[in-house]
């Protein structure tokens, strides 16, 4: 009993020191979010380039896609911007961008200056279905598959390692299913 | 008399109002701001918190329960927008791990004390005087007087 003296006080040391050690490399502002493995939520939305035709969560069936939530008016969507369009040079998987609380005039000049990566794009004037896609910072990236059933989220912008080590891996196992 | 009957609905759609205002108020101080997440829904000024509380309000006005809301935003959101976590299996650690610390805490302590009544007191003033013989005691008491 004797050797529980010092051995139990270091014992709970070292698995504090271990909690404290894995808290360090954690981002307390990405909210793992409880929509993965889960459908879609279904939307209609206007197209941005022409306001009359909506796209909805149906249309997208068959295919795995990207949803990408950005805005004219967010900063670090700038960042993430050029990693799209060469995605979309890749030709790879379809990204449908998502005007988040965007003014349609402000989305389409947005898109000619920094080039349109999408294969179509949809707006989100009041956010509504960002509240249903649990968007709290854009920009977000989902990843959907085939059933509609989202597989992955990445909050904040896009990166290449990102990219390369998690999204099309991902995205090539789905395409195969 | 009409003038009467209108300002008598208006107080009570008022009072509506105030009682809605009330439990909106209580309600959005028990959710988290996904963005400022060190806030409340009721305290930021996020946009994000502002459509939030309009939501909100629009769901309790449509006649949804305060568990209505709540479930709404924790299936968009995850627990997280939850100030009190549910009790459930992930987190049986966090509402009982500070019981179980207390109680081991607890038993720690009456063990020590346990063990050390059954010790011989080291402070025993009566007992161990007894023992010294009478020419340690004469001495001790001379060095005292000095």
């Amino acid at each position: 009993m004797r050797w529980l003296r010092w051995s139990l006080p270091l014992a709970i040391f070292l698995v504090v020191l271990g909690f404290l050690f894995v808290g360090l490399f954690r981002d307390p502002r990405e909210v793992p979010s409880p929509l993965i493995g889960k459908p879609a939520p279904a939307f209609s939305l206007a197209q941005l380039h022409r306001p009359e035709q909506t796209l909805t969560t149906q249309d997208m069936r068959g295919q795995v896609w990207l949803l990408n939530v950005w805005a004219s008016w967010c900063v670090s969507c700038k960042v993430e911007h050029p990693l799209l369009v060469d995605l979309a040079k890749a030709n790879v998987v379809p990204v449908i961008g998502l005007a988040y609380k965007d003014r349609p005039e402000d989305g389409l000049a947005w898109l000619a200056a920094n080039g349109d990566p999408y294969r179509l794009s949809i707006v989100d004037r009041d956010g509504r279905v960002g509240i249903d896609f649990g968007v709290y910072g854009v920009p977000e990236t989902f990843v959907i598959d085939k059933g509609g059933v989202i597989r992955y989220k990445q909050i904040g912008p896009l990166t290449a390692d990102a990219l390369r080590q998690t999204i099309l891996p991902l995205v090539r196992e789905l395409q195969k299913s | 008399m009409l003038f009467a009957i209108a300002l008598g609905m208006a107080a009570v759609a008022a009072r509506g109002d105030l009682a809605l205002d009330a439990r909106l108020k209580t309600l959005e101080n028990e959710l988290r701001c996904l963005v400022c997440q060190n806030q409340t829904l009721a305290e930021s000024n996020a946009p994000l918190a502002e459509d939030l509380r309009k939501e909100v309000r629009e769901l309790a006005v449509a006649g949804k329960s305060d568990d209505d809301i709540r479930a709404y935003l924790v299936a968009r959101y995850g627990d997280f927008v939850l100030y009190k976590p549910p009790v459930k299996g992930t987190t049986y650690a966090l509402w009982f791990g500070p019981f179980v610390l207390l109680a081991a805490g607890i038993v720690a302590w009456f063990t020590v004390l346990r063990r050390r009544a059954r010790m011989p007191a080291d402070d025993a003033p009566d007992d161990a005087l007894a023992t010294i013989d009478a020419a340690a005691g004469a001495r001790a008491r001379a060095l005292l007087d000095d």
